[in-house]
C-alpha cells in the first residue's frame, strides 16, 4: 500500500484565498504531543515492536498484506483504497478558501480542536502581509473548510502582530448542544446568590495565563523518579537500538526560520524512524484515517 | 435523550461550593476504518513482539521503561507509577478569573458541559450568570480519573462549560515569534481588502458548514457495499495566480455583482 499524498510531509502546504487573491502558505502545528514518554519493553529490556497478526492463520503480516476496511454491518467490510480516498477529496483540497469573515472574538472555544501557525510560502509574502493586516484592522477571522491528511476541517484564521494563525474547529454536528446533553432550563436565580458569586469573581481577579502554571507535573514526577533510580543504578537496562534515531523537528526553530525567511519553509519532514515503529505509525494512520 | 454524566464534582470558588456533573460536549463522527488482512478480509490483531526473538510478549510480562539516554532505560514498576498519580479529589478549584479573551486558541483542548448536580441548581445558574455578567472565565484545576487537568470555566448561554487546557510542553510558544519581513501593504491595497472583507462579513455560525468529504466517503462506501462501482471525480487542476492589486479589484467587483443579483 503506497504512502498517501502529503502524508510523508510534516507540514501542510497550500493556498489561502480570499476573493481572487491567493496566499501561498505552509501550516505548522502550534500543538504537539506531550506527557511522560514510557516505552514498552520486554523483560530483558528490549523495546517492543508492534506487529499485526491475522487471527485466522496466526501469521505476522507485512504492510502489503493489510488493507483498510469500513464495516458496513457486523463482520461485513468494504475495502477502501488510498486512491479512492484521494479521488473523493474535494476539488480544491489544497486551498483554504475564506468565504466569510466573522468577529474574531465571537468564535466559541467549544469548537476549537488544534492550532497552527501559517508561514508565507512565497518570496515576497506580499499577499500574506495584506491578509494579516486586514484581519487585524477589522478584528475579523476568516472562516473556511479544507482537507488535510484525509480529513476535512472547519478552520478559522486569525491575525495577531502580523502573524496569521489557524485553528481547526469541530463541525456543528460534532458538538452537542446543551439540550442534547439534557441540561435543565434556568430557573429563577436569586439575585443575592448571583451577587455572592460576582463578589467571589471580583476577589479572585487574576493576571492572564502563564504557561509556567500549565507545566505537566505528572510527567515531571515520572522523569524525576527515573533519574533518581538511574543514580542508584536501579532497574537500569541498556540495549543496542538498531533503529535510526528519529530526527525531531524543532517546531519553534522551523517556525522562526519560516517566518523570518519566507519561501524557505521546510515543507518536508526529515526521514522518519525506520523499522517497526514506522510501520506502526503508518498503519495507525490508516486505521484512524477518517473523512 | 439526556446524556450520561462522565464525572461528578464540586466547583470551589473561595468558600463557595457548587456541586456539578460533567458531560462530554463532543460527538465523534469520524469515519473509522479497520485494518484487515487482505487475503481473507479478517480484522487484524495487534501484538507486542520482542524484535530480538520475534516472539510475542504477553501483556503481564511487558515492562514500562523511561529512556534516560539513547538505549538506556530505567524500568518503572506499576506500583511506582501508581504512587506518582495525583490523589483522588472531587474538587474543581477555580483559582482566579481572567478576561474572556486572555487564553490563546492554542491552549484549548476538549470541551465539557457542566451541569448542576441535583442539590445545587440555584448556585450553578448564579455562577453562570455572574461569569457572563463579568465577561470573565475562571482558571480551574481538578483531578479526574487519575489525571490532573487545567481548564477554562466559561458561561455559555445560561449554562457552564469547562474546556480543558493543554500542558505547557504541548504548545509551541508564540511570544518570541516575529512576523516575516514583508513589504507593507499600500493604503490602496488595504482599502480594497477591507472592502472585500466587509462584503464577506458574517456572524459566526458553524451550522452553515458541512463535512462534505465525510459524506462523500460514507456514500461511496455504501454504494460499493451494494456492489456498485461508484464513479470517482477527476483530480483537481490548479488556477494561475495574478497580480495582487488586480486580484483585489476583480474580487471586489465580483462580490458586488453577486450581491446585486441576490
Amino acid at each position: 500500500m503506497p504512502e498517501r499524498n502529503g502524508a510523508n510531509r510534516a507540514f501542510w502546504s497550500g493556498t489561502v484565498s480570499f476573493g481572487l487573491v491567493s496566499v501561498p502558505v505552509v501550516l505548522m502545528p502550534a500543538n504537539r504531543s506531550g506527557g511522560a514518554r514510557l516505552r514498552m519493553l520486554a523483560p530483558d529490556g528490549t523495546p517492543l515492536a508492534r506487529h499485526y497478526v491475522c487471527p485466522r492463520d496466526e501469521r505476522a503480516l507485512a504492510d502489503d498484506d493489510i488493507v483498510r476496511g469500513y464495516e458496513v454491518r457486523r463482520g461485513k467490510f468494504v475495502i477502501v483504497t488510498d486512491e479512492e480516498l484521494d479521488a473523493l477529496e474535494p476539488k480544491k483540497s489544497r486551498e483554504i478558501d475564506l468565504r466569510e469573515f466573522v468577529p474574531a472574538e465571537a468564535i466559541d472555544p467549544i469548537y476549537f480542536e488544534r492550532a497552527y501557525y501559517l508561514a508565507p510560502a512565497d518570496e515576497s509574502a506580499k499577499a500574506y502581509a495584506l491578509l494579516a493586516s486586514v484581519m487585524e484592522r477589522t478584528k475579523r477571522a476568516g472562516i473556511a473548510t479544507f482537507v488535510m491528511r484525509g480529513k476535512e476541517y472547519l478552520v478559522a484564521l486569525v491575525a495577531e502582530r502580523g502573524i496569521i494563525r489557524a485553528v481547526t474547529m469541530r463541525f456543528a454536528d460534532e458538538v452537542r448542544s446543551a439540550r442534547d446533553v439534557g441540561l435543565p432550563e434556568r430557573p429563577r436565580t436569586p439575585a443575592t446568590r448571583v451577587r455572592a458569586f460576582a463578589r467571589a469573581i471580583g476577589a479572585h481577579r487574576g493576571r492572564a495565563l502563564d504557561p509556567a502554571e500549565l507545566e505537566d507535573t505528572h510527567a515531571e514526577r515520572v522523569a524525576e523518579l527515573a533519574k533518581r533510580k538511574l543514580k542508584r543504578h536501579e532497574d537500569v537496562v541498556r540495549v543496542e537500538r538498531a533503529e535510526e534515531p528519529e530526527e525531531e523537528i524543532d517546531l519553534l526553530d522551523a517556525l522562526r526560520s519560516a517566518l523570518r525567511a519566507p519561501g524557505r519553509a521546510p515543507a518536508a519532514a526529515p526521514g522518519r524512524r525506520a523499522g517497526g515503529r514506522r510501520r506502526t505509525r503508518k498503519a495507525t494512520r490508516r486505521k484512524k484515517r477518517a473523512a | 435523550m439526556a446524556a450520561r454524566a462522565i464525572w461528578k464534582g464540586v466547583i470551589r470558588v473561595g468558600t463557595l461550593r457548587v456541586p456539578i456533573r460533567l458531560y462530554s460536549a463532543v460527538e465523534d463522527r469520524d469515519v473509522h476504518f479497520r485494518l484487515l488482512h487482505e487475503k481473507d478480509q479478517t480484522p487484524v490483531r495487534q501484538e507486542m513482539v520482542n524484535p530480538r526473538s520475534g516472539k510475542p510478549v504477553p501483556s503481564d510480562e511487558i515492562r514500562k521503561g523511561y529512556e534516560v539516554a539513547r538505549g538506556t532505560f530505567v524500568i518503572l514498576t506499576d506500583e511506582e507509577l501508581d504512587a506518582l498519580e495525583p490523589d483522588d479529589s472531587r474538587d474543581v478549584r477555580v483559582t482566579r478569573f481572567v478576561g474572556a479573551d486572555a487564553i490563546g486558541h492554542e491552549w484549548f483542548e476538549r470541551p465539557y458541559y457542566v451541569g448542576p448536580d441535583a442539590k445545587g441548581s440555584a448556585d450553578y445558574f448564579a455562577l453562570a450568570q455572574a461569569l457572563a455578567d463579568a465577561g470573565k472565565e475562571g482558571i480551574a484545576r481538578w483531578v479526574m480519573r487519575d489525571r490532573e487537568y487545567a481548564g477554562a470555566l466559561r458561561a455559555r448561554g445560561p449554562h457552564l462549560v469547562l474546556v480543558t487546557l493543554r500542558h505547557a510542553d504541548e504548545v509551541v510558544a508564540r511570544a518570541d515569534l516575529r512576523p516575516p519581513p514583508f513589504r507593507k501593504p499600500t493604503e490602496k491595497e488595504l482599502r480594497l481588502a477591507e472592502q472585500l472583507v466587509g462584503a464577506l462579513q458574517a456572524d459566526f455560525d458553524p451550522g452553515r458548514y458541512r463535512d462534505e468529504y465525510r459524506k462523500r466517503v460514507l456514500d461511496f462506501v455504501q454504494a460499493k457495499a451494494k456492489g456498485r462501482r461508484p464513479r470517482l471525480p477527476r483530480p483537481p487542476r490548479r488556477t494561475k495566480p495574478s497580480s495582487l492589486l488586480g486580484a483585489l479589484e476583480a474580487s471586489v467587483r465580483g462580490v458586488r455583482k453577486e450581491r446585486k443579483r441576490a
